[in-house]
């Protein structure tokens, strides 16, 4: 199969623009014959079904919600970056992109990450024509904010709800396409495999979900925008039903999985409350713009606020450790989430977590409240004000700047955060790894494509915060819909693929087999506890640390549990009808084998970076140590029940120096 | 008509539309109806003022030709609504939730009862036009006679009624029911015509509230006083 | 608290109940921290552990904008805290001892899959009518071209807010889909891009509306008020107006 990055020759500015002046194209009247199914309707997925659609080709499009609105896209808070330099602050298409490969700790490929900053200024004004109301000015210009890492103020938003304005700009796009017969929706329809033919991707094999029913689908190509994997940890900011099982379902096929281990902790989010807890909640990063991360400095005192005995109040300024601020003097309350987390877990470990399992860090805003109460007492010329009343001017200013993040920790824990300081903890949020894919997008199997959060194009080990939505809808919208081209103007000779072909009348037979099996074993063990156990053992040895020991520790669990899985699950209810456990259930059966290739990655990874840290390669201090003679490379794993095999995708830098990043 | 306005006004923002007209024709009406009624109990003159006015009603041709505009826009009014509140009730399917609240914005918990107000309101109609409106145009209704013209003496038949404690109060609590539906009617029907403004809303809900209870109030004074003063 | 009691009475259909029927199941052990969802897993694999059907209800994100939980919670739905989704409820804001009704949205456009899974396939074809601004990949000039009022583009934000959960539709006792198809018509005719299409869009979307069989609307309210972005009936009344405006005062014929 095919291993080569099909970069383009030529400067790095110029590779994009000259490749798609000269790519293969396929005429009007072909696209109208040409057949591609689209997985997935977030923002890549969407958008790309959208744009296929408005150029003509027969597009099928599927996604496992009620409606293609609800893609986990939706959830996305903070923003989306651009390099328009509206603010005139020397933002440029070449600093986007060198931010973002150094933000991605230098395991990211050039001249993807450049087009990705070529194309950011389109999106923006393609969400525009939409109608997404993005946060304006009072001139009526688009507004813009800064996020984190970053020098210039290049992020556009919409309140705390991007995500959900650009999904429902391309939800729209898509509804358009659909109520003109470009494209066929299905809805509640879960891919359950991949069908190859003559060593191409050739169509799906999707579950109807309200009636259980197996269909077979074919088309010329097959697009995934199915999202990442980080529910593989069970608990994380990730939908209930985000999953990795199509890409996983490819890969199965003989598709690559591209530098598996490389997942984002997020610092900020609610801790976990107990046993029951499903999901966990971010907080946004904005926060620890004013928020300061502090630990008591005694055990004692860490002990008496997890019994109840005393409360963040109790601890006296001088019995505080502002751990960021002692450890990165430069940067304090602002390093960037994977150094902020493994701090967190750090300060944990050491027996000093304030919550009662011992899993959480103070975010104190009181200082905060202070500091504007006393320049909103002077500003309002009131010098003599008291304490109570800087106190109730501070709240007022926090509470127009993060009101609504306040008022959601408060629904969820109960605490009035005003009062008593905010408790968080890491969490995982984002998955940088996935199907590897090359310069055209496409996985190594001809006619597999692979977008947005699916693919591990972009964001190399750390993926910057406001850089997701830029990527999905880059690659839905502007580079998917050219690169295709290079595949689709080959197929313009053969006929319709036939869903009745030996191919796919096997492979829905292989699918419906796994189906019986699954619910022939009748254990004693839901499907959500096998979930809950593998989340267990991902976190504890594929988490915020890694070491050699451990991840060899924890790909045996995982083998014990995936056996015990298959003798001792159970799924209730029936195979023809609604059943969400039995869907659980195929998507935890592929989450124990990503699980192990995830520990096998991060094992072979013998240097920290980014979002990974292995504890044996860290410098004195206790800071990544990255390894750039031996690891500058994609590690690409091709499945195998024994042993998976490694591919090895060197990565070349021309263009940058590459540097450690220090934030002290 | 041609097509498109039939469209329209079978949409369901068209049949809303009819009702707010017709509603609002309504409410215009309550208000003559009443300062001409009023002169039952303002104009201490055994009724003349009163059966002069109710003469020049039923034979100004102007108002005659409104009268029938009246009579249709209640007809539509009633039928409409009622088809309405059929439908809706349709909407929510044949399981109807087991808890029922009602919680609302803006709106007052009147505007949830809508339909049933209004069919107690067309049944008060009903009697209410039996009792007077069927009176005087088949009954054999006294005649009295002021300068030389004889007149229908509708005002002997109103007080004969108002003697019955029993009408009094009929009457008076159906008044109570107008009230609530006129205190969402009146701010609904400019809701449904569009008007909703930060500006001007306010102002037509304090309206609307001070004319759904000064309406019914000054016509339900008219039976309690008229019963009072023949005792 | 850490050891609530609860008696949950819950609507169930399909499978056992083919007719649709309320079963009963009482719940120890309920965590006050637990969000409602949470304490519905909870109920779901005890259920299991029974090798009992479970309770079908749908969910997703659990962070209140996806807007696919869909519970009634003693009549109100997303439950009786406002402008909170189901899933962002918590189990403090009930009391030990209590019995909680658990009923699935009811319309006759949101058929019921099982339990209380509904079918919202309705929204997407009143959007799928004309929900959108015709702009195809590609065609967009700059983003700053055409300057936006700060509060204009806020305004049509408030709009845009919609999860399309359907609250409005399960709360309307006239089961109206009016506040969702107002939200999308505002948001979309007070943005310069939108107003193009305008007196199209809101003809067929109005049209879909009435197809897929939801009520009409009486200016009740309660859909705003159990809307869990707080989405207002102003946005009903533009509606009204450009639907009024785009039939009476256009001189186009809608198809």
């Amino acid at each position: 199969m095919p291993f080569q990055s099909q970069v383009p020759p030529g400067e790095l500015s110029e590779k994009w623009k000259q490749y798609r002046s000269s790519m293969p194209l396929v005429a009007p009247n072909n696209k109208r014959r040409l057949e591609v199914i689209i997985v997935g309707t977030g923002l890549a997925g969407g958008a790309a079904a959208a744009t296929f659609g408005e150029l003509g080709y027969k597009v099928k499009v599927f996604t496992f919600h009620d409606s293609p609105r609800r893609a986990h896209s939706i959830a996305a808070q903070g923003g989306i970056n651009a390099a328009k330099n509206y603010q005139n602050d020397g933002d440029s298409v070449y600093r986007l992109f060198y931010d973002t490969i150094k933000g991605g700790d230098y395991r990211s490929r050039e001249a993807n990450v450049h087009r990705l900053a070529e194309v950011s200024v389109n999106i923006i004004d393609q969400a525009v024509a939409q109608g997404v109301p993005f946060a304006r000015d009072y001139g009526g210009l688009l507004a813009n904010r800064s996020f984190g890492g970053v020098q210039v103020s290049r992020t556009f938003y919409a309140r705390g709800q991007t995500g959900q304005q650009l999904l429902l700009g391309a939800y729209q796009s898509l509804s358009r396409q659909i109520s003109l017969g470009n494209v066929e929706l299905f809805n509640r329809h879960e891919m359950i495999d991949l069908v190859m033919e003559d060593g191409k991707a050739r169509g799906i094999i999707a579950r109807n979900l309200l009636t259980g029913e197996t269909e077979r689908h074919a088309a010329h190509a097959v697009v995934l925008g199915t999202g990442g994997y980080g529910n593989v940890f069970y608990l994380s900011t990730n939908a209930m039903n985000s999953n990795g099982s199509a890409a996983w379902r490819a890969v199965k096929q003989g598709a690559y999985m591209a530098n598996p281990c490389f997942t984002q902790i997020h610092p900020t989010c609610i801790p976990v409350s107990g046993e029951y807890q499903s999901k966990l909640t971010l907080m946004s990063e904005s926060l620890r713009n004013d928020g300061r991360v502090w630990v008591p400095k005694s055990q004692d005192d860490a002990a008496a606020i997890r019994e109840g005995r005393k409360t963040g109040l109790d601890i006296a300024e001088g019995d505080r450790d502002y751990y960021l601020e002692r450890r990165y003097p430069a940067f304090g309350n602002l390093v960037p989430r994977d150094v902020a987390s493994r701090a967190a877990k750090t300060a944990c470990d050491e027996g000093l977590g304030v919550s009662p399992t011992g899993l959480a860090v103070y975010l104190d805003f009181d200082a905060a409240i202070t500091r504007y109460g006393k320049s909103k007492a002077h500003s309002q010329n009131e010098h003599n004000a008291d304490k109570n009343r800087i106190r109730e001017l501070g709240v007022a200013v926090i509470e127009e700047k993060y009101g609504n993040l306040f008022e959601m920790y408060e629904k969820i824990t109960g605490e009035d955060p005003y009062v008593m300081p905010m408790k968080i903890y890491p969490a995982v949020h984002y998955t940088m790894g996935g199907l590897w894919v090359d310069y055209n997008l496409q996985t190594n199997i001809p006619g597999l494509f692979a977008i947005g959060e699916a693919n591990f194009s972009d964001h190399g080990a750390n993926r910057l915060g406001a850089s997701a939505l830029m990527q999905g809808l880059a690659d839905g919208y502007f580079v998917l819909p050219y690169t295709i081209g290079t595949f689709l103007s080959q197929e313009i000779r053969n006929p319709q693929v036939d869903p009745d072909g030996p191919a796919f009348m096997e492979a829905e037979a292989k699918a419906q087999e796994r189906v019986n099996r699954l619910m022939g074993i009748n254990g004693s063990k839901s499907p959500e506890t096998f979930h809950r156990e593998l989340g267990k053992i991902m976190w504890e040895y594929c988490g915020m640390a890694r070491n050699a020991e451990g991840l060899q520790k924890g790909r045996r669990m995982i083998r014990e549990l995936r056996e015990e899985f298959w003798r001792d699950v159970y799924v209730p209810g029936q195979i023809k009808e609604y059943n969400p456990e039995l869907e659980k259930a195929l998507r935890v059966a592929d989450f124990l084998e990503l699980g192990e290739l995830m520990m096998l990655d991060a094992l072979d990874r013998a240097e920290s970076c980014g979002g990974h840290f292995r504890e044996e390669y860290q410098t004195e201090d206790g800071e990544a140590l990255r390894r750039d003679d031996e690891f500058a490379y994609v590690s690409a794993w091709e499945w195998d029940d024994t042993d998976p095999i490694l591919h090895k995708e060197e990565l070349i830098f021309e263009n940058v120096e590459l540097k450690t990043r220090s934030y002290k | 008509m041609t097509s498109w306005f039939a469209k329209f006004l079978t949409s369901s923002i068209g049949k809303k539309v009819i009702m707010s007209l017709t509603g609002l024709f309504l409410i215009s009406f309550l208000l003559v109806h009443l300062l001409g009624n009023l002169q039952l109990i303002l104009a201490q003159d055994q009724g003349q003022t009163f059966n002069e006015y109710a003469y020049f009603m039923t034979h100004n041709p102007v108002i005659k030709f409104l009268s029938y505009g009246l009579y249709a826009f209640i007809l539509i009014h009633a039928i409409q609504g009622l088809l309405l509140a059929y439908n809706n009730r349709k909407a929510r399917g044949d399981q109807r939730y087991a808890v029922k609240v009602d919680r609302t914005a803006g709106a007052s918990k009147s505007s949830i009862y809508m339909g049933s107000l209004g069919t107690v309101i067309l049944i008060f109609i009903v009697i209410h036009m039996a009792q007077f409106w069927l009176q005087m145009k088949l009954g054999n209704t006294e005649m009295v006679v002021y300068d030389e013209e004889p007149v229908k003496d509708l005002y002997t038949l109103v007080a004969a009624v108002y003697q019955n404690i029993g009408f009094v109060i009929f009457y008076v609590v159906a008044m109570i029911f107008i009230a609530f539906h006129l205190w969402h009617g009146f701010q609904s029907a400019w809701q449904t015509l569009g008007l909703n403004h930060k500006k001007y809303t306010p102002l037509i809900k304090a309206v609307g509230y001070v004319y759904s209870v000064l309406i019914p109030l000054g016509f339900a004074a008219i039976p309690v006083i008229m019963f009072l003063r023949q005792q | 608290m850490e050891n609530m009691k609860l008696k949950l009475r819950i609507w169930r259909q399909g499978g056992k109940y083919p007719k649709g029927q309320f079963v009963e199941y009482p719940l120890d052990g309920v965590n006050d921290h637990m969000s409602f969802l949470e304490m519905l897993d909870v109920l779901n694999e005890k259920l299991i552990s029974q090798k009992e059907d479970p309770i079908a209800f749908e969910h997703d994100c659990r962070e209140g904008i996806c807007g696919t939980c869909s519970l009634v919670i003693n009549g109100y739905p997303h439950g009786p805290m406002q402008q909170t989704t189901a899933c962002q409820l918590h189990m403090r804001n009930f009391r030990d001892g209590e019995t909680i009704t658990i009923e699935p949205w009811r319309s006759r456009a949101f058929p019921i899959v099982k339990d209380l899974v509904v079918n919202r396939d309705a929204f997407d074809r009143i959007i799928q009518a004309g929900g959108y601004i015709s702009i195809d990949t590609g065609q967009a000039q700059d983003g700053n071209a055409i300057p936006i009022e700060k509060d204009q583009a806020s305004h049509a934000f408030d709009a845009a807010t919609c999860i399309g959960c359907g609250a409005c539709v399960a709360a309307c006792p006239n089961a109206s889909a009016m506040l969702f198809l107002g939200a999308k018509v505002s948001h979309l005719a007070q943005v310069p891009q939108g107003k193009v299409e305008a007196e199209t869009r809101v003809q067929r979307m109005v049209h879909q509306h009435d197809v897929e069989g939801f009520g009409q609307c009486s200016n009740i309210t309660a859909c705003e008020a159990e809307c869990p972005k707080g989405i207002s009936v102003e946005h009903i009344a533009r509606l009204n107006r450009q639907y009024i405006a785009s039939t009476i005062g256009s001189e186009k014929v809608a198809n």
